[in-house]
């Protein structure tokens, strides 16, 4: 057998096409295209890929970033896109210079499922997401103080001492994130079908006459 | 002085035969149904699973009973790693379970971190609860969690409640610690390949 041709995806000659010089770079990496995409233009790309004829990338794969162990090469924040209908796979890079604050838009005004992928990153990398509604930690616990765990400059140990980090631990309260009180009234009052609004709102308490 | 030998004898033989008989009692009571409150966090899990499935079958020492609350639970078995985040929800677990109560630290990650020696993981959780019984093994085999069990019991047989610490609760104290901080630094120290471990500052 011959090897596979590194040919890009059709997408990425669409994306040139579409974007000019906002598409950086195009390579192909063990036969998945990888488009490099300027910062400002990330969203612009994700919803026209989502949305033109011909493109149709209706699922978010992953939502992640790589930091390189080079302290000088920027992190790259990485979409991973797939076109349920086609089966065709995409992945799309920004890269990030470390010297200025890291934000992206966020993509969750496109696929809701990047809610949590965003937040994931912003844990882990403090890669923040413009944008997104509720950008929390999501795997290390909300009041941890330590930083962002997969940076490279992160030591592997954490910064504090083992006490210390014990002691930050056992202060957490252990319900205080995984209960109703998590969700506002406010909130939950937005998500409300419209009728059960309506009769809130005239004050009625009980169900209907 | 046939009066006073009846005294010495009624003095030094009298009361520890009646103690030892209600500690023999008692803890033959205990030993025979050591309720397990299960905290399976990971593959240790598993093999805690199989331990008390059929082919090993933990009820032939009472403990088939599994009591996932820890108001009805004696014996707190830790099987598998335990992060940070969960440090404060097994400790409240702890703090939950009545007197009489014992702790088993089953397998590598939950005695000492294991190889998880990053930021993430208690290192060992007797930085967290006391622990009576660790067993070794990643993950132990069922038949080393359950010369645990029968290492536990043969603790449990030897108490005598003439002992005053026998059952003093250890809680976190103001500091927010169970034990002073340089006792747990000494504790989660990297020992074996993690001491080669050169990222850590």
């Amino acid at each position: 057998m011959s090897a596979p041709v590194a040919t890009p995806s059709p997408s990425a000659q669409a994306l040139r096409e579409a974007f000019g010089a906002d598409i950086e770079r195009i390579a192909v990496s063990c036969g998945d295209t990888i488009v490099y995409v300027r910062r400002e233009r990330i969203h612009d790309v994700l919803a026209w890929l989502k949305d033109s004829e011909g493109q149709e990338y209706d699922y978010l794969t992953d939502v992640t970033a790589v930091d390189y162990r080079d302290p000088e090469r920027p992190l790259e924040v990485v979409w991973q896109l797939r076109s349920l209908r086609r089966k065709a796979d995409l992945r799309l890079k920004v890269a990030l210079d470390k010297s200025v604050p890291l934000e992206v838009p966020t993509c969750w005004d496109l696929w809701r499922g990047a809610n949590w992928l965003e937040r994931e990153v912003y844990d882990l990398f403090g890669v923040r997401f413009a944008g997104h509604p509720d950008l929390r930690r999501i795997l290390m616990w909300e009041t941890y103080q330590e930083g962002h765990p997969l940076r490279k400059e992160f030591p592997l140990r954490g910064h504090f001492s083992r006490a210390e980090q014990t002691r930050q631990a056992l202060a957490v309260n252990p319900e205080a994130h995984y209960s109703l009180e998590e969700l506002s009234i406010a909130d939950a009052y937005r998500n409300l079908p419209q009728d059960m609004r309506e009769r809130l709102r005239r004050g009625e308490r009980g169900g209907p006459e | 002085m046939p009066t006073t030998t009846d005294a010495t004898v009624v003095s030094s033989m009298s009361p520890s035969w009646v103690t030892t008989r209600l500690d023999f009692l008692a803890n033959w009571a205990r030993t025979s149904s050591l309720w397990p409150m299960p905290f399976g966090t990971a593959c240790c899990a598993i093999e805690f699973m199989a331990t008390a499935g059929s082919r090993f079958d933990l009820s032939r020492f009472g403990m088939e009973r599994m009591s996932f609350s820890p108001r009805q639970a004696d014996v707190l078995i830790c099987a598998g790693r335990l992060p940070f985040k969960l440090a404060p929800v097994i400790r409240r677990i702890w703090d939950q379970m009545p007197q009489p109560k014992w702790a088993i630290s089953m397998g590598a990650c939950a005695s000492s971190g294991g190889i998880f020696d990053n930021y993430s993981m208690v290192q060992g959780i007797d930085t967290i609860i006391p622990v009576d019984v660790y067993v070794p093994g990643c993950p132990p085999r069922p038949e080393g969690l359950m010369y645990g069990i029968l290492l536990l019991m043969k603790k449990i047989r030897g108490e005598s409640f003439t002992d005053d610490m026998l059952r003093v609760e250890t809680l976190v104290g103001p500091d927010g610690l169970y034990l002073p901080p340089e006792r747990i630094d000494e504790l989660s120290e990297p020992f074996g390949n993690s001491v080669s471990q050169t990222r850590s500052t």
